[in-house]
């Protein structure tokens, strides 16, 4: 097989993981965008791998470590955004504003209220 | 114990108490008073018994190295011959009486704990000076006794009179503290050596190459320690200061420490013709510039001020005519009477409720109310005046004689000219003496109009200090016969030339001056009161700090000091203008540089600094702006950033490559 397809395949799956992660609203959508784009560096090792006919196959074990690590990821990642949806009864990401830079002022109010 | 082990504690024993002072006074207020006086009066008992073991003959050494400096090695040593022996024995005495007065004097005053404190730390500093025997040592003690003299005379800084005072008192001595430092070490330097015995034996074969640039150096500094001309305009200014701190500091001891300074070294400067020559000038024109302006001051300190400036002038003409014996004989009988001026006076403005001779001419009966000062005060004032046979004629006829063996070509290595400018200025010095003298006792003592109030007795502290004062200046000028011995050998009795021309001037001073005051008195219209504190009942320490705020009256046509000097009155009641003169030539030149200096730092140099804090204020409120908090506009920056560099990385790699 040609190694354009898996690279182009490859090349689409990350836009389109990356059109989510930039784009879409809801977190959980957010963290699934973030697995494409995970997979599709996979996609790219395992190809580039067996077209490098590499001895060792560095580039599998390199995935098989990505999916590992990946997966520790969604799992911190989906058990923040279930804590963030209960604390606030959303996980609209554009509503996650609390590390803005806050107008002048409103600071001081907020320590004096803590 | 050994002599030497005295010796130490002499100058150890009031430092300690200084710092118990300090350390206790304001938790155990009880423990002030004992711990002012008792070791003072403790290095006292112990300075006669060091001086009595030496016995003016041997000259006791003791040294220690202090620190391997890699040159000129300091040395912590004791150099004890006649005269420090003797002025330790002096400094102790009259800083006992001093502290035992101020207990009396400042009985109220809520500084008083730190006021004795440093009042020891000064005797300590002091006795430092006197006994030390490296020079280096002498000058930790040297300007010890200046921070303390600044902070003594700032002692009542409410006031802004005594806080310019302190520090014009600090700045001018200071002034000439910086040559002096550079003498030292130019001393040094030639002689390899900063102790006294060291130089005054390389001095002694010749090794020192510069003695003039020296001795010159060294002056300056003796100039603003012993208030001579040019350097005396802080010592008038200085009696802002309480007066038992006048009498101690500002009569007795610090400002003698200059002369004594001189004495010790006078072979160093005995080298130099030249500066003998300006010693000897310097001398004349401070002996009778000051008498003059003692004639004409209204304020009963600062003529007893001027009087110390001339009397100061009297043992640098002494030391200018080569004869360290009698500048210290006067040195130790002027301590004596001049401190018990000073201590009488403090009871005289307490009574009197002024410090205005005018004022307490306008006052009858002073004398009845304050009988011990007033008695004690005659005493000091014949003693001053040099009347046989009080202690300042004695004294003064040694430094008179000296001059004139010099005059006549008795002394080698001398120029007879100082000789005569000494003798012919401390001859005209004696008559103005005598005239100021019985001026201000005449103004103070006989004065017309209302009863002066009673106030009761002064405290018994005050009052037997001024009889244990009043016995040297009654008979301390018999040590003339005793103390040649201690000093260099020389005789210190008076001769009939001298005595008859020093006492028949200062007889006739006397006698105009009554004329005059006779005359003015019998003419004299009798004036309004003068102006007088408001609570005169007050401590004695408050009432000279209220004094000091009292405008003095109009010039008195009653004044005989006015009629004597005529149109030299004036410019004699301002010291000359010379404080004007300072002010022009100096202190403007310095103050437009400063203002310079001021302009630049907030105008130029604080531009960038408020720049710079401006420019990172400014990015920082760009960078906010950025901060929404939706991190997906962050991630798509870091894209679009990546995207940017990724281009930008080939693009220059293709130029590159092209290239």
């Amino acid at each position: 097989m040609h190694l354009a397809y898996p690279a182009v395949l490859a090349a689409l799956l990350f836009c389109v993981g990356l059109y989510g992660v930039l784009a879409r609203r809801n977190a959980i959508l957010v963290l699934m965008s973030l697995e494409l784009m995970l997979n599709a560096v996979n996609l790219n090792l395992v190809a580039f791998d067996v077209w490098l006919r590499d001895a060792l196959h560095a580039g599998q074990a390199l995935t098989l470590f990505t999916i590992a690590v990946a997966a520790a990821e969604i799992g911190i990642g989906l058990a923040i955004v279930l804590m963030v949806y209960r604390n606030r009864g959303t996980a609209d990401v554009d509503r996650l504003r609390d590390t803005a830079e806050a107008p002048r002022g409103t600071d001081e109010k907020a320590e004096a209220a803590a | 114990m050994t002599t030497t082990t005295l010796a130490v504690l002499v100058p150890l024993l009031p430092f300690l108490g200084a710092a118990a002072g300090l350390a206790v006074g304001r938790t155990a207020p009880g423990f002030v008073r004992p711990l002012a006086v008792l070791p003072t009066l403790a290095a006292a008992v112990l300075a006669v018994l060091v001086a009595v073991r030496q016995g003016g003959n041997t000259v006791i050494e003791a040294s220690t190295e202090l620190t391997p400096t890699g040159s000129v090695p300091l040395t912590l040593g004791l150099h004890i011959d006649g005269f420090a022996a003797l002025v330790a024995v002096l400094v102790g005495v009259v800083a006992s009486c001093v502290q035992i007065y101020s207990t009396g004097y400042l009985r109220d005053d809520p500084r008083y704990p730190s006021y004795a404190a440093l009042v020891s730390l000064f005797t300590a500093a002091m006795l430092l000076v006197v006994y030390s025997g490296d020079l280096m040592v002498l000058l930790v003690g040297w300007e010890i006794m200046g921070i303390c003299s600044y902070f003594l005379v700032g002692h009542h800084w409410e006031t802004p009179e005594a806080r310019s005072a302190s520090l014009k008192a600090f700045l001018v001595t200071k002034l000439g503290d910086v040559p002096f430092l550079f003498g030292l070490f130019a001393l040094a330097a030639d002689a390899g050596t900063f102790r006294i015995d060291g130089i005054l034996a390389t001095v002694a074969s010749g090794g020192l190459d510069h003695p003039t640039v020296v001795a010159l150096l060294l002056l300056a500094g003796v100039a603003g320690k012993s208030a001579q001309f040019p350097l005396h305009t802080w010592l008038p200014d200085a009696m802002a200061g309480p007066t038992p701190v006048s009498a101690l500091i500002h009569a007795a001891t610090m400002v003698a420490a200059g002369i004594y300074f001189v004495a010790r070294l006078l072979p160093v400067f005995a080298a130099s013709a030249a500066a003998l020559t300006v010693l000897a000038v310097t001398a004349a024109v401070t002996m009778v510039g000051s008498a003059l302006a003692a004639l004409a001051q209204d304020d009963i300190k600062r003529v007893l001020a001027y009087s110390t400036i001339g009397q100061l002038g009297y043992m640098a003409g002494a030391l200018a005519v080569g004869d360290r014996g009698a500048a210290l004989f006067h040195l130790l009988s002027h301590a004596a009477f001049k401190a018990l001026l000073f201590l009488a006076a403090g009871a005289v403005i307490h009574a009197a409720g002024t410090n205005s001779l005018t004022a307490m001419s306008r006052t009858g009966g002073l004398a009845k109310r304050i009988p011990d000062a007033y008695w004690t005060m005659t005493v000091a004032l014949l003693a001053l005046a040099a009347i046989p046979p009080f202690a300042g004629f004695f004294s003064k006829e040694a430094v008179l004689v000296a001059a004139e063996h010099t005059a006549l070509g008795d002394r080698p290595g001398v120029p007879a000219g100082a000789g005569w400018t000494v003798l012919a200025a401390g001859l005209l010095t004696a008559l103005l003496t005598a005239a100021y003298a019985l001026r201000l006792w005449l103004r103070a003592f006989r004065g017309r109009g209302a009863e002066a109030p009673d106030h009761g007795r002064q405290p018994i502290a005050m009052t037997s200090v001024l009889w244990v004062l009043a016995v040297p200046s009654l008979g301390f000028g018999l040590g003339a016969f005793v103390l040649d011995d201690w000093f260099d050998g020389e005789p210190l009795t008076p001769t009939l030339t001298t005595a008859v021309l020093g006492t028949g001037l200062a007889v006739a001073g006397g006698a105009v001056t009554y004329a005059v005051w006779r005359t003015l008195a019998a003419r004299a219209v009798p004036a309004a009161p003068a102006p007088h504190v408001a609570h005169p009942d007050a401590d004695a320490g408050l009432v000279e700090a209220e004094a000091l705020h009292l405008p003095h009256p109009a010039e008195d046509p009653a004044d005989p000091g006015r009629a004597l000097l005529g149109p030299l009155h004036g410019p004699a009641a301002d010291g000359f203008r010379l404080d004007a003169l300072y002010a022009r030539a100096f202190v403007r030149p310095v103050l437009a540089a400063a203002s310079l200096v001021r302009f630049l730092d907030r105008e130029v140099v604080d531009t960038y600094v408020r720049g710079a804090a401006g420019t990172a204020k400014g990015l920082g409120w760009l960078v906010r702006r950025a901060q929404t908090g939706n991190v997906q506009t962050y991630l798509s920056a870091l894209l679009a950033g990546s995207v940017v560099l990724a281009i930008a990385a080939v693009a220059l790699a293709n130029a590159f490559a092209g290239a």
